[in-house]
């Protein structure tokens, strides 16, 4: 007991401050846009979780959820606004298109959005019912709990711990 | 040199009144939008708050339709096609059908049933479509409560075809030659119990809006185009009818069972955003209407065309006889042998005509399969609608434009 | 239907128009790209045709066939509810048209969208770029030549193919 205990039970209630207060950047493209509205409507409802409100500036957010397919044109515009977040950041693949480009395979879809971003939770379905997206958020939030999260692993690594966590 | 003399506390009036240099500024609007439009990128190069031009570029939701319809069978494109227009996916599977339909030349032998049940689930999407434009418009005003009344009705919607189709969003319920399951029991009853609650809801969003001040004084006199630069401008649909000319292909050019139906067809005067809300809203009403008298007049019967060149076979047949299993297989692995030709078939989409242009080699893929999408042309033209407005005014003029970026860049 | 379409046109062109035929229902008539222009515009203001709503303008590839492109419009009447299709053939060697924008300017982002695609030039178009694909892209994507899953990255993560 100690000062050890003192910083990691800080750092539980950090991530735990973390989980339940999520700013979601909905980057929104097609047709699993309007199951992310659905979502956030009163009857599946996502603000029960803490993750109510969409900011629409990257640099208020942590959660960028790729909504929808990504295309080879917006590539770079991903890529940007991905950077544009601040740490730590966690990224939701949401559908399939973002997961692994869908069903379509073509010269402009790319094949999922974690070509230009690390990817933390996949959302498999096209588009996934509101349960599974709920579903989807709980198990993100875990993870932020037990810092397993892309982003958060290197921020960890960087400051030196050997032992990152690694997701389950 | 003159120096100036100030006298502290006195307000020198003609000093206010000096004009500053000012030049215009380039600003980017997009693609990653705010509101739930998809993705859209304007240059806009302001003067202040007015919009002086604007630029629009596309093509960050361009999927490749065109390009994954000439490698896929005509039934495979269904899911494809259920992605245009991914707000009312019904109406564009019924598109799709109906234009293969008319390359095969059996347009007039889909059975009763099946043609009911396609204006039965297209006009339930195209109430989707205008809940979503009216809700996600109005949530952009500032106007939350709408929002979840319009989402909360269309989820009411949504289940009701996720019990018919499988799916609450994207159907492929639809086959060329029918459709692929008839009504659940019960289904048409609980059809008509939630037509009451949508008109319920209704009413109170449109308590919120309606003759709501603020609402009125950011859509009115907005966005305002003319009859005949609409109409030069390729417009159709809602946009078009709320300009005044009252051009609705389910009227001019009756397809499917719809000169059965007694139902109106809104049009606005001033083409304005205000008109063109007014005009869904009461298009949702009309298609309540036709709902009603769809599901008195619908008939019994089968819901697929019995002919196995076009349609699949029963599974009792394709796994007991020959035939059955050779024309599932063909099928399947070659697609439906349409003879060469082509034909442009039009119905009313959610935003306008939607057509689909099929040019067929005689195989079972598509030679070219194009798609015109209603909303196009009218998103071509929004930039003749907001130069000269304010960039505030770009929000509600695109909202009701309802530009969707799967049919758009398909 | 419009039948009197065609043999109007066919009467005020003469040999321009190649070629009719009203398959499925659908009045269409092969004409020579050097009268587009004119033949469009007859339709848009004779008082008895009246094609006044621009309803779509694309493109097909008939690869192997010469000439190679065939640029099609669909037109519209809403006074007399009325629908007639154009077809110009377009050879590849020399893969220009001209452009109806001023005569409907509605066909803006479409001539846009087939120079793009299918390499199609427009003469007099105000504003001929890509519409879909970003400038950097290389070839015109619809051909038939054009393998559908080439892809051009514009970004790709380092680790990652």
């Amino acid at each position: 007991m100690g000062l050890e205990f003192t910083t990691s039970r800080l750092a539980d209630a950090i991530s735990w401050a973390r989980k339940f207060s999520l700013f979601t950047y909905p980057f929104v493209t097609a047709c699993c846009g309007m199951e992310f509205m659905a979502v956030a409507g009163p009857k599946h409802d996502i603000a029960r979780f803490g993750a109510e409100f969409p900011r629409f500036s990257p640099r208020q957010a942590d959660l960028l959820m790729i909504v929808g397919t990504v295309t080879e044109k917006m590539g770079p515009v991903l890529h940007r606004i991905y950077e544009q977040m601040a740490e730590p950041k966690w990224v939701i693949a949401f559908g399939v298109c973002a997961s692994t480009g869908g069903f379509y395979q073509n010269y402009n879809t790319m094949p999922g959005a974690d070509q230009v971003v690390p990817v933390d939770v996949y959302i498999p379905g096209c588009p996934p019912r509101p349960e599974q997206v709920l579903d989807a958020l709980v198990l993100l939030q875990n993870r932020i709990q037990r810092k397993e999260g892309w982003n958060q692993r290197r921020i960890l690594a960087d400051a030196g711990v050997k032992k990152l966590p690694v997701a389950r | 040199m003159e120096t100036r003399k100030i006298v502290l506390g006195q307000k020198n009036v003609a000093d206010l009144d000096e004009e500053l240099p000012t030049e215009p500024m380039k600003i980017n609007m997009g693609p990653s939008h705010p509101a739930m439009h998809g993705t859209i990128r304007m240059v806009l190069t302001l003067d202040g708050e007015r919009v002086r031009d604007a630029d629009i570029e596309m093509g960050y939701m361009h999927r490749c339709f065109e390009k994954e319809a000439e490698h896929a069978t005509f039934q495979q494109i269904f899911p494809y096609a259920d992605r245009l227009n991914y707000v009312s996916p019904m109406l564009n599977n019924v598109g799709w059908a109906m234009a293969v339909e008319k390359l095969l030349g059996i347009a007039k032998a889909i059975p009763e049933r099946a043609e009911y049940i396609r204006v039965i689930v297209g006009e339930m999407s195209r109430i989707s479509d205008h809940l979503t434009c009216v809700g996600a418009s109005a949530m952009e005003l500032g106007a939350f409560t709408p929002f979840l009344y319009l989402i909360k009705a269309r989820e009411w919607v949504w289940a009701l075809l996720e019990e018919i189709s499988g799916a609450r969003l994207t159907h492929s319920y639809v086959r060329i030659g029918g459709v692929v399951a008839d009504m659940p029991p019960g289904w048409a009853d609980k059809s008509l119990d939630t037509l009451k609650k949508i008109e319920q809801a209704l009413d109170d969003s449109e308590a919120l809006l309606t003759r709501n001040r603020i609402f009125r004084d950011r859509m009115e006199g907005v966005g305002v185009s003319s009859a005949e630069a609409a109409i030069a401008d390729g417009w159709s649909g809602p946009c078009l009818r709320s300009t005044g000319v009252a051009y609705d292909v389910r009227k001019d050019a009756p397809y499917s069972v719809y000169d059965r139906f007694e139902f109106d067809v809104p049009v606005g005067t001033r083409g304005d955003n205000y008109d063109r809300y007014l005009v869904r809203l009461y298009e949702i009403k009309q298609s309540i209407r036709i709902l009603r008298q769809a599901f008195a007049q619908a008939p019994a019967g089968e819901i697929l065309m019995p002919d196995y060149r076009v349609t699949l076979p029963p599974k009792k047949q394709v796994y007991n006889t020959i035939e059955g299993m050779i024309a599932h297989f063909k099928l399947i692995m070659d697609g439906i042998r349409v003879p060469a030709g082509e034909a442009y078939s039009y119905t009313e989409g959610g935003n306008g005509e939607l057509g689909f242009y099929v040019v067929s080699d005689g195989t079972g893929r598509p030679f070219r399969a194009h798609c015109r999408a209603p909303c196009y042309p009218i998103l071509q033209s929004i930039p003749r609608q907001i130069n000269g407005a304010l960039v505030s005014d770009i929000v509600p003029t695109f909202g009701m434009v309802n530009y969707i970026a799967g049919e758009c860049e398909r | 239907m419009s039948a009197k379409t065609l043999e109007r046109l066919k009467e005020r062109f003469g040999d321009a128009v190649v070629g009719t035929h009203s398959q499925h229902g659908d009045d269409t008539a092969v004409v020579a790209r050097e009268r587009v222009r004119e033949v469009l515009s007859f339709l848009r203001d004779d008082p008895d045709l009246l094609y006044n709503f621009p309803s779509d303008l694309t493109c097909v590839d008939y690869y192997g066939r010469e000439p190679r492109f065939e640029v099609v419009y669909h037109l519209y009447s809403l006074a007399k509810k009325q629908r007639v299709r154009v077809k110009c053939r377009v050879p590849e060697e020399d893969p220009t048209i001209d452009s109806v924008v001023s005569l409907y300017p509605a066909f803006n982002w479409f001539e846009r969208e087939v120079w793009d695609m299918y390499g199609i030039k427009f003469n007099g178009h105000p504003d001929l770029r890509r519409l879909f694909m970003y400038e950097s892209f290389q070839g015109h994507a619809l051909r038939k030549d054009y393998p559908k899953d080439k892809r051009q990255p514009l970004v790709r993560r380092e680790g990652q193919s």
